[in-house]
């Protein structure tokens, strides 16, 4: 850790490529610095690992020892016995459905319109921006949306996870900056070729923005899989509930095992198991954290070069 | 006579340059056309429904046929007490958020930024950043387990034969908790950008400073701190554009009647009043209230970045 700084300035081409301060602090300060990042880690990780830990462990392990990070006499009780009430699967699946169907719509919409919006050449250009635009800074407020989806029958109906959100303006304009990058001359040398306007964006927009729609759809993807205000908002029927709703019922709802929803879930044969409620929590939070951890890698690598496209400047 | 024929004559060689032009780009407009009418469909025309702020709605009379009350929605929320309530309750968590939330993704990327081990940069980061992954919902069933009625402090303090606290019922506590539980979720990802600023800064200032002799903190005063000072202004300015949004989803979550006279938010009251009670016109009074104010904000906010000669959001 300590280097002496003598060392560092002889060296001149790691002078020049390290794009960070030169100075090496003192030995206790680095370590300081080491500390308090490992605590602000701690901090963030320990809560979900004692969570997991619980989802495995047997039901008095959380009374035994209540800040257990590895389980308990390891057991896939919960897990089974969630698999087994017919809810949490129904609700898995709405959300695979709003997640997979809802997904695609997205990027359709999304690529279609940003590259229209990418032809600055394009008549009433700053007009159509806009109005894509605006409705991010000013909405009409909930209960004017809640009034037109009961108009268009969507109400109750688990298209509305699909329709709510099927553009975001921010996802947009990313996605326009992105196309503005590739260069004008491959779209000219096309079109030179005989290409029509549909065969550059299916043939080379769509190609050359593969990063780009993979960074903007895990975007709409986990938006769709942590959509909890569409199902809150516009569902009332608990079989229809995306699984956010469902799992605040579960998990959140402070009477645990006794109130509706959760009796909904866990049926009447919750007693004949030796499970607590929080077992029983702790597997379902798991259980809707997997998905996202498996994707996990791909969404730092993309989220990360995402969040440094996006602006709508113009 | 002479002056009319002309200018029809320019009309129309301009109309026709003009309907030609748009021609020739029919094929993007058709592109843009599905994303404009979800805008206008969804974010549009339930504008329309803004009237209901103005009317008693009657369902069964639909938005056209209730009748008109004037103010009187507005004079309602005005004159409760309710609202002077609402309106502290969401302007000092988001200003509690600000002066505690604020610096603390800047520390956590100077702190990071003198990390030279990369591994472990990147185990802290790949930590961090997670939770910003997870719904808030998920969140909030984990921190639940850390501090509801039995959750693992109360049982860590059952332990110890120490009397058990509610943190989560508590009114003392309820600000102090959303404000903590906020930063903990995202003050990894908040960072991020505050990272990219950081490889951003000229290292040749740095050399500069230290054969002038500046110290450490010098350095992180003169040069570092000023390198992002522009991204702090404008993320600072932005938030406070957006103070009347105190974090809707995460107080939902978190909040409970127990809490209602220091938690509730103007959002979770449109909510409640709109949708649990079906107080259609007041909910949309308050809806349309919070919504020409923030966008005011925003503008503002925007206006004053732009002044400054930062990069503004349009």
């Amino acid at each position: 850790m300590v280097n002496p700084p003598a060392q560092a300035e002889t060296n001149e081409l790691t002078l020049i490529n390290r794009p960070k301060s030169l100075d090496r602090n003192p030995a206790w300060v680095q370590t300081l610095i080491y500390l308090v990042l490992i605590a602000m880690a701690l901090v963030t990780l320990l809560p979900i690992l004692n969570v997991f830990a619980m989802s495995f462990s047997e039901a008095d392990a959380i009374f035994k020892h209540p800040l257990m990070l590895v389980p308990y006499n390891f057991t896939i009780a919960a897990y089974e016995y969630i698999f087994s009430t017919s809810i949490l699967l129904k609700s898995f699946f709405v959300t695979v459905f709003a997640t997979v169907v809802g997904t695609l719509f997205n990027l359709a919409l999304t690529i279609t319109g940003a590259y229209s919006l990418s032809k600055t050449a394009l008549p009433g250009n700053k007009i159509l921006l806009w109005v894509c635009i605006f409705p991010m800074l000013f909405g009409a407020g909930l209960i004017p949306t809640y009034m037109l989806l009961k108009e268009l029958h969507l109400l109750n109906n688990i298209w509305v996870l699909v329709v709510s959100g099927m553009v975001v303006p921010f996802n947009l304009i990313l996605m326009r900056n992105f196309f503005w990058s590739i260069p004008e001359e491959l779209e000219e040398a096309m079109r030179i070729d005989g290409a029509s306007d549909m065969g550059i964006l299916w043939r080379m927009i769509i190609p050359l923005s593969k990063p780009a729609i993979a960074t903007i759809g895990l975007f709409y993807a986990v938006g769709h899989w942590n959509d909890f205000f569409t199902g809150l908002f516009f569902l009332n029927d608990n079989t229809k509930w995306p699984l956010q709703v469902l799992l605040r019922s579960i998990v959140i709802d402070m009477n645990a095992l006794n109130t509706r929803g959760v009796t909904a879930v866990i049926g009447q044969d919750a007693t004949k198991i030796m499970l607590t409620p929080e077992n029983i929590k702790a597997a379902t939070i798991i259980f809707s954290v997997v998905p996202i951890l498996l994707v996990y890698p791909f969404l730092q690598k993309y989220f990360v070069k995402g969040i440094m496209l996006g602006s709508v400047k113009g | 006579m002479m002056l009319l024929k002309e200018s029809v004559y320019i009309f129309l060689v301009w109309g026709k340059r003009n309907l030609r032009n748009i021609w020739r780009w029919r094929y993007f407009y058709l592109l843009l056309t599905p994303t404009l009418l979800y805008f206008i469909v969804f974010s549009y025309i339930p504008f329309y429904g803004v009237v209901i702020a103005f009317k008693n709605f009657q369902p069964f009379l639909g938005i056209w046929d209730s009748p008109w009350v004037g103010w009187k929605n507005f004079e309602t929320m005005f004159s409760s007490v309710k609202f002077p309530e609402l309106i502290r309750n969401t302007v000092l968590i988001s200003i509690y958020r600000i002066i505690f939330g604020f610096p603390v993704p800047i520390l956590f990327a100077l702190l990071l930024n003198e990390v030279r081990v990369m591994w472990f940069k990147r185990s802290i980061q790949t930590i961090a950043y997670f939770p910003h992954f997870l719904s808030w919902v998920i969140f909030g069933g984990i921190i639940y387990n850390v501090v509801g009625p039995s959750g693992i402090i109360n049982l860590v303090l059952e332990k110890f034969g120490i009397d058990t606290i509610n943190l989560s019922a508590n009114p003392d506590l309820f600000r102090p908790l959303v404000v903590a539980t906020g930063i903990l979720k995202e003050f990894g990802w908040a960072a991020i950008i505050y990272l990219a600023a950081l490889t951003g800064i000229d290292p040749h200032l740095y050399e500069a400073a230290k054969i002038d002799g500046a110290s450490k903190l010098r350095q992180i005063w003169h040069i570092t701190l000023t390198g992002i000072r522009p991204m702090i202004a404008m993320l600072l300015i932005l938030q406070l554009g957006s103070v009347l949004d105190a974090g809707f989803e995460q107080i939902l979550i978190l909040s409970n009647p127990v809490v209602y006279s220091v938690g509730d938010i103007i959002d979770t009251y449109v909510y409640r009043v709109g949708l649990l009670e079906a107080n259609y016109g007041l909910a949309t009074a308050v809806g349309l209230f919070k919504g020409v104010i923030a966008a005011i904000l925003i503008v503002s906010a925007n206006h004053i970045i732009r002044r400054t000669g930062e990069k503004s959001l349009w």
